[in-house]
């Protein structure tokens, strides 16, 4: 594939700027060389970078601005000057999905970072200390588990308010449970090698071990499960969007856009039909992605 | 909690501030949170989810006459996830690498990417705008289930395709497939009756989780068809801010949710008698 000889080539090009013979880089290396075998990795790598280019050359892409309203072109089918059509209040589609995209890859990625940020610590603890800290912790993760993602995300906002920020927190929390349970299964395994035992013996203190000997290698389903996450929380985003419980207009954000839409679809079908489309390729790229990162970070979990 | 005086919303545009306040002695309201709280869980005991401040009908009469419609739909989709899903997997796994797992695992990997909403927005715009011949909206007559629970299977379709398929490829590696296949046994034979049976023991747990998870799917797919279950009731009391509507629904949707999981582990112990618990 084409993408993929000029990924190789980049990376033929960093060896002969001598990363090669880093000793540190040689497992990054060999995960990259699996990550490239894969067809359709490469094609979600490349589907995500097509989406964040598009997003940040937004300006340059389209002369029309996301949220003005005119009136007098409200409504008007794909043609030549709206390549999308425009809205019920005369947006540019394109324009409105373009800086849409920004949004919802910020929502996903900082929804996803305060899931990381709170699951792998917590996770951690749990796995390494066991005990009544696990207790605690569990019961928590459990609290958090005894609702469908989707319906905790909604509650939460139900009881914080509507608004990017809220949006981003309700995604947030319902990120997390995941990551504890991972995590915590990862530690529990990896506490128990001989290497933790040696660094224990020359007397390490217990958050150095977890620091730099548990945590590194306990980050590979992690890094797979964040990737995956990613997808969810904007198909998560964007439903709370669609349901008027998102971020709040004139705000372009592709799920209050389709939201937006669906009063229209007896007459202007388009006006749906491209902001789920955004939505579909944005999550398709983010699981394309995670799948390839699991085969190539972690040979052994290749079962899918 | 949800922004906004309920006491408020209920008394309306005209209502004095006595009115107000009266309204907050009667709801509670002016009561600390802890003791609201403990207040809502006695009455849980006895069955009293407290009274909606919409209607001023008791929250359990209001769910109880949305719930079937919920039900239905639920259980309609997660027969039509199991039955294409499992066979999709099937295939998919008995013809590994050729044409139709490829196609198949398209289909996977597109229905685990679509919103849902959109899906359903998609269908209502081919079969109801475009060749009017399912309604768009609504639950009368059995045509106006097709759609929405086409809706919320997707999802569930995809997944447990995915779940089946690699669940099969590892069974069928099994040294007692070899040994049926070497007895003679027929192809369909050894497929269903051997392959299958064992295969299907992570498929159960996923068909589980999945009817859980499509009661917080439920909730969006009611709103694009407009069905009258407890997903669209819980939407109107959020604008609303019913709170006590929107908090028995809420228990009601988790309670199912942890029943499923709870039901999954017992059925995965019956399936698979090397599991115990305890």
């Amino acid at each position: 594939m084409f993408c993929t000889r000029i990924l190789t080539r980049a990376f033929t090009m960093a060896n002969t700027f001598g990363v090669e013979h880093d000793e540190k880089m040689k497992p990054l290396i060999e995960i990259w060389r699996r990550f490239l075998r894969r067809r359709s990795a490469v094609l979600g790598l490349a589907l995500l970078s097509i989406l964040v280019a598009l997003s940040l050359a937004a300006p340059l892409i389209t002369p029309h601005d996301p949220e003005k309203l005119k009136l007098s072109q409200a409504l008007i089918a794909p043609s030549a000057q709206f390549p999308l059509g425009t809205d019920h209040l005369g947006r540019d589609l394109v324009a409105r999905l373009l800086y849409g995209a920004r949004l919802s890859l910020v929502i996903g990625f900082l929804a996803v970072a305060m899931g990381l940020a709170v699951g792998v610590p917590f996770g951690a603890l749990s796995g390494y200390y066991g005990g009544w800290i696990d207790l605690i912790i569990q019961r928590i993760a459990d609290v958090l588990l005894s609702f469908p993602t989707f319906l905790l995300a909604l509650s939460l906002v139900a009881i914080l308010g509507v608004g990017l920020q809220n949006v981003i927190i309700s995604v947030g929390i319902s990120a997390i449970p995941s990551f504890i349970r991972i995590v915590r299964s990862s530690v529990l395994t990896i506490r128990e090698q001989t290497y933790v035992e040696a660094a224990r013996a020359v007397g390490m203190r217990d958050s150095k071990i977890i620091l730099l000997h548990v945590l590194p290698n306990a980050m590979a389903p992690v890094i797979v499960q964040a990737t995956l996450n990613l997808g969810t929380a904007i198909l998560i985003a964007a439903g709370l969007g669609f349901l008027g419980l998102g971020v709040q207009p004139p705000t372009p954000e592709w799920g209050s856009m389709l939201g937006e839409g669906r009063n229209y679809i007896f007459s202007h079908g388009y006006m749906a039909t491209f902001p789920g489309l955004a939505i579909f390729c944005a999550v398709l790229s983010f699981n394309l992605l995670g799948d390839g990162l699991r085969d190539a970070l972690d040979p052994r979990l290749r079962r899918m | 909690m949800l922004p906004g005086d309920p006491a408020r919303t209920i008394a309306g545009l005209l209502a004095t501030e006595e009115d107000v306040a009266r309204l907050h002695t009667q709801l509670g309201l002016d009561q600390p949170l802890i003791v609201q709280y403990v207040r809502f869980l006695g009455n849980l005991l006895r069955g009293d989810l407290g009274v909606s401040a919409r209607t001023s009908r008791p929250v359990l009469e209001e769910i109880l006459a949305r719930l079937p419609a919920t039900l239905e739909l639920a259980l309609l989709s997660t027969a039509l996830a199991s039955f294409f899903g499992i066979i999709g997997g099937v295939i998919a796994a008995t013809y590994h690498n050729s044409f139709i797992d490829y196609v198949i695992s398209l289909f996977t990997l597109f229905g685990s990417s679509m919103p849902a909403y959109w899906l359903g927005l998609m269908l209502i715009i081919l079969f109801a705008v475009q060749w009017q011949v399912l309604p768009a909206a609504g639950n009368e007559g059995p045509l106006s289930f097709i759609l929405p629970s086409l809706t919320l299977a997707a999802f569930s379709i995809a997944l447990i395709t995915r779940m089946t398929r690699s669940s099969m490829l590892e069974v069928l590696n099994q040294d007692y497939i070899r040994t049926a296949r070497a007895k003679g046994l027929q192809e369909h034979s050894v497929l269903f009756n051997h392959a299958l049976k064992n295969a299907l023991i992570p498929v159960i747990t996923v068909v589980g989780l999945q009817l859980g998870a499509l009661f917080g799917g439920a909730v969006l797919t009611e709103s694009v068809f407009g069905w009258p279950g407890i997903g669209l009731l819980l939407l109107d009391s959020i604008s609303a801010r019913d709170y006590p509507v929107v908090q028995g629904v809420v228990l009601v949707f988790s309670s199912m949710f942890i029943l499923l999981n709870v039901l999954v582990d017992v059925l995965y112990a019956y399936f698979d008698p090397r599991i115990h618990y305890g």
